[in-house]
């Protein structure tokens, strides 16, 4: 493999691995500053056990979370220099922003909020779970925009043999990188309510601190419904917007040759790069597609055979991530329906009890496969139509790159075990004992 | 007018850095020598416990302030020091996780395992930064494209090298002081006597180097020319002296402010010698990374200009007020009963 191939795989390892701590900090910071609001308010202890039980939980996700993603900012230096000289003008400012306006506040408050529950008052100290969950949130706002000015540029002119910034408004505020914020959350959010219901349900099964779980069970199901609803809804306003931003994703997304109007949207197809064409293709939808992504059925969708084969995204994968990301979200819909219709007699519910925790893995999966369409999706662009992923790559040697990918590999490999063996280990362990008092 | 407020920020965000990771970067590598037992280890780690987290921000803040500002020397600081660069995130990654994970596990073995990953985690940035930055200051082997012709064994020359240990050797001082600050008993006469007793090392050390950089850079011209610049490395000295003066007389907390004295004015000497380089090139002069040739564009400049001086000043009041809230003394008997790593 050469420099190109290398940087790449890095690139993925390191991002997709980051990415399987990132939507549990997004998602369960919410919950747990939720259980502590509801504690301070109600003065109900098990609340509080609720908030430190997933706080605990929470921090060893965190953990793990932090640390990878100083890999993602020494990245862009070490493995894409010329990507990041040509572009550094906007996508480091956006970086930049982040560390200032919202990484300190998170990385700072975390650690109040863990040591500080003798030294604050109650209010305070659930103001601090809410400026760690926040600033978490809006540091995913800025890293989204980042990403969402490489899919999508805007707001910029190329000067001095660079992209530089001429609109910050207009980079900030691009409907692109709203939906792209907005969906990430959503599926950020759907990590977290799987996690705490299939927690929830498997100390159910077992009758351990039934109140307790009870609780927890009852808070999720009503966000993970929510959530489910909102992230079908709103991934659809992303067809529309891929339609005309990125043409060649949205083909490759639907296994799309041919340019034309009223296009049926297939949803069996087997792609064949090759060829051009779809080896297998059925179960259409008469203008589905076209409905979809321009509101009506009679609208133009751009088909891959409009662009030269060196432009085009590697179509299988892209396709069916996107299949797969698509059925899983209907999976989460009836699952978070179900939770939340039988949340009051859900001990009742012993064999739907029984299957949640193994669901636990599905979002991450599918926050995963959306991230293999946004990226993979993209190429051969590193900002699409403006920049080369194969024109990016830092002057390195194979030797440089072949021996920190190896290094990722083991020490991401201990990392992940070690970390999700503490996540099994006290998530089954369940919350402490309710102190006396309470009784 | 732009580019030399950006270089001012840059230089002061890695010397923020560098005084406030500091002090748990070296209490990290003392971490073996300064604790006997469990309870011990317990409380050194959680003396750094709050803080450690919010100061390494400083250190992306320092890299986001490149590659927003100096988009071009980020790319080539990057890529050329990409083996040490490598070798300081793995360092910082298992030292970060080391925290957490350290008391998860009741295992001596288990927690042998994570006190290892902290004290290389700890020693190794502390060493990386100081070989890197002194052969920032001495100039890399850059070509007028920007290409680094060299290797890790390029950095390791002498001056590099006395650069790493002084780095080592400032923030151990830096650390113990910092424990003592936090303890009581056995432990804090411990770290004192680390403290004052590794100072002579310490004030060997930087007379060296000073008097090495007189011959290996130009920092000492850069600065003489220009003589008010000469008030950083007299803080530097001032800081040395009274880091000595004040912990001989037990005043740890003055103690730890002359040492931080000591590491602004000692980053701010080199970074005020550097400019307007923000990389010199060994190679050809004329193939120095600038202010000026590296910077981003002026509205990029302006914003963010903006943006740091709306956030920075939040930032430090919010940190300060961290360090005002946990500046209590750590016993056995607070580790056992509080929260705690």
């Amino acid at each position: 493999m050469d420099v190109l191939a290398l940087s790449r795989l890095q690139f993925a390892v390191a991002t997709y691995f980051h990415f399987l701590f990132v939507p549990l900090t997004l998602g369960l910071s919410m919950l747990v500053a939720i259980m502590e609001t509801m504690y301070v308010r109600s003065g109900d202890e098990d609340y509080k056990r609720m908030t430190k039980f997933w706080g605990k939980l929470f921090l060893i996700n965190f953990a793990v979370g932090i640390v990878t993603g100083l890999t993602l900012e020494f990245q862009f230096g070490t493995n894409w220099s010329r990507y990041s000289a040509y572009v550094g003008d906007i996508f480091g400012s956006l970086l930049a922003i982040e560390a200032t306006a919202a990484f300190f506040l998170e990385s700072t408050f975390i650690a109040v909020w863990f040591f500080g529950w003798e030294k604050l008052s109650k209010k305070a100290h659930a103001t601090t779970i809410w400026l760690v969950a926040i600033a978490s949130n809006v540091s995913a706002f800025w890293i989204l925009v980042a990403n969402a000015w490489m899919q999508h540029p805007t707001g910029f002119v190329m000067r001095h043999g660079r992209a530089e910034l001429a609109d910050f408004v207009a980079v900030i505020t691009q409907k692109f990188a709203i939906l792209e914020f907005i969906h990430t959350l959503g599926g950020a959010y759907l990590t977290a309510g799987f996690f705490v219901l299939g927690i929830s349900a498997w100390h159910l099964v077992r009758k351990q601190e039934t109140a307790f779980f009870r609780k927890s069970f009852r808070v999720a199901a009503v966000w993970t419904l929510v959530f489910a609803l909102f992230e079908i809804a709103q991934g659809h306003m992303n067809a529309e917007i891929l339609s005309q931003a990125q043409p060649t994703k949205l083909a490759a997304m639907e296994a799309h040759w041919e340019t034309g109007r009223n296009v049926p949207m297939n949803l069996i197809a087997w792609p064949d790069a090759a060829h051009e064409r779809n080896a297998v293709q059925g179960l259409s939808v008469p203008s589905g597609l076209s409905l979809l992504a321009t509101y009506s059925t009679n609208g133009e969708v751009k088909g891959l055979k409009d662009y030269p084969a060196a432009e085009r995204p590697p179509v299988l994968p892209v396709f069916l991530s996107f299949r797969a990301m698509v059925g899983l979200a209907f999976l989460f819909l009836a699952v978070g329906l179900w939770a939340f219709l039988k949340r009051h007699t859900i001990t009742e519910q012993s064999r739907f009890l029984k299957v949640l925790p193994w669901l636990i893995p599905l979002p991450y999966l599918a926050n995963e496969l959306g991230w293999t369409i946004a990226e993979l999706g993209r190429q051969p662009w590193i900002v699409y139509g403006l920049m080369k992923t194969s024109d990016a790559v830092s002057p390195l040697s194979t030797g440089q790159v072949g021996t920190s990918l190896v290094a990722f590999f083991l020490v991401y490999a201990l990392l992940g075990a070690v970390d999700f063996y503490l996540l099994f280990t006290f998530a089954r362990k369940g919350p402490e004992a309710a102190p006396a008092a309470a009784k | 007018m732009f580019e030399t407020i950006w270089f001012v920020i840059w230089g002061v965000a890695w010397a923020v850095y560098f005084m406030l990771d500091g002090f748990d970067l070296g209490l990290g590598t003392l971490f073996p020598f300064l604790a006997k037992d469990e309870t011990e280890k317990r409380i050194l780690v959680n003396a750094m416990g709050p803080f450690w987290d919010g100061n390494e921000v400083w250190l992306i803040t320092a890299g986001g302030v490149t590659f927003a500002a100096f988009p071009r020397a980020y790319a080539i600081m990057f890529s050329g020091l990409y083996t040490p660069l490598m070798l300081l995130l793995f360092a910082l990654i298992l030292r970060g996780v080391a925290f957490e994970f350290r008391n998860k596990v009741d295992s001596a073995p288990w927690r042998a395992t994570w006190d290892t990953c902290l004290v290389a985690g700890s020693f190794l940035p502390a060493l990386l930064l100081g070989v890197a930055f002194a052969n920032i200051f001495q100039g890399l082997p850059l070509d007028a494209a920007g290409l680094f012709h060299g290797n890790l064994l390029t950095l390791l020359n002498p001056y590099g090298l006395l650069g790493g240990v002084l780095f080592v050797v400032i923030f151990a001082v830096h650390g113990a002081l910092w424990l003592a600050t936090r303890t009581e008993g056995d432990l804090q006469a411990r770290a004192g006597y680390f403290a004052t007793s590794l100072w002579w090392v310490e004030a060997v050390v930087a007379v060296a180097f000073l008097a090495m950089t007189w011959f290996s850079t130009r920092l000492w011209q850069h600065v003489l020319a220009k003589p008010v610049l000469l008030v950083l490395p007299l803080l530097a000295v001032a800081g040395l002296l009274l880091t000595r003066v004040f912990a001989a007389k037990g005043a740890w907390w003055k103690a730890w402010f002359a040492s931080s004295a000591l590491i602004l004015g000692a980053v701010l000497f080199g970074v005020a010698g550097l400019f307007p380089d923000l990389l010199p090139s060994s190679l050809d002069p004329a193939a120095s990374v600038t202010a000026f040739n590296a910077a981003s564009s002026p509205l990029t400049l302006k914003i963010m200009l903006g943006v740091v001086l709306c956030f920075l000043p939040i930032v430090i009041g919010y940190q300060v007020w961290v360090y005002l809230t946990f500046r209590d003394t750590l016993t056995a008997e607070s580790i056992r009963k509080g929260p705690a790593y």
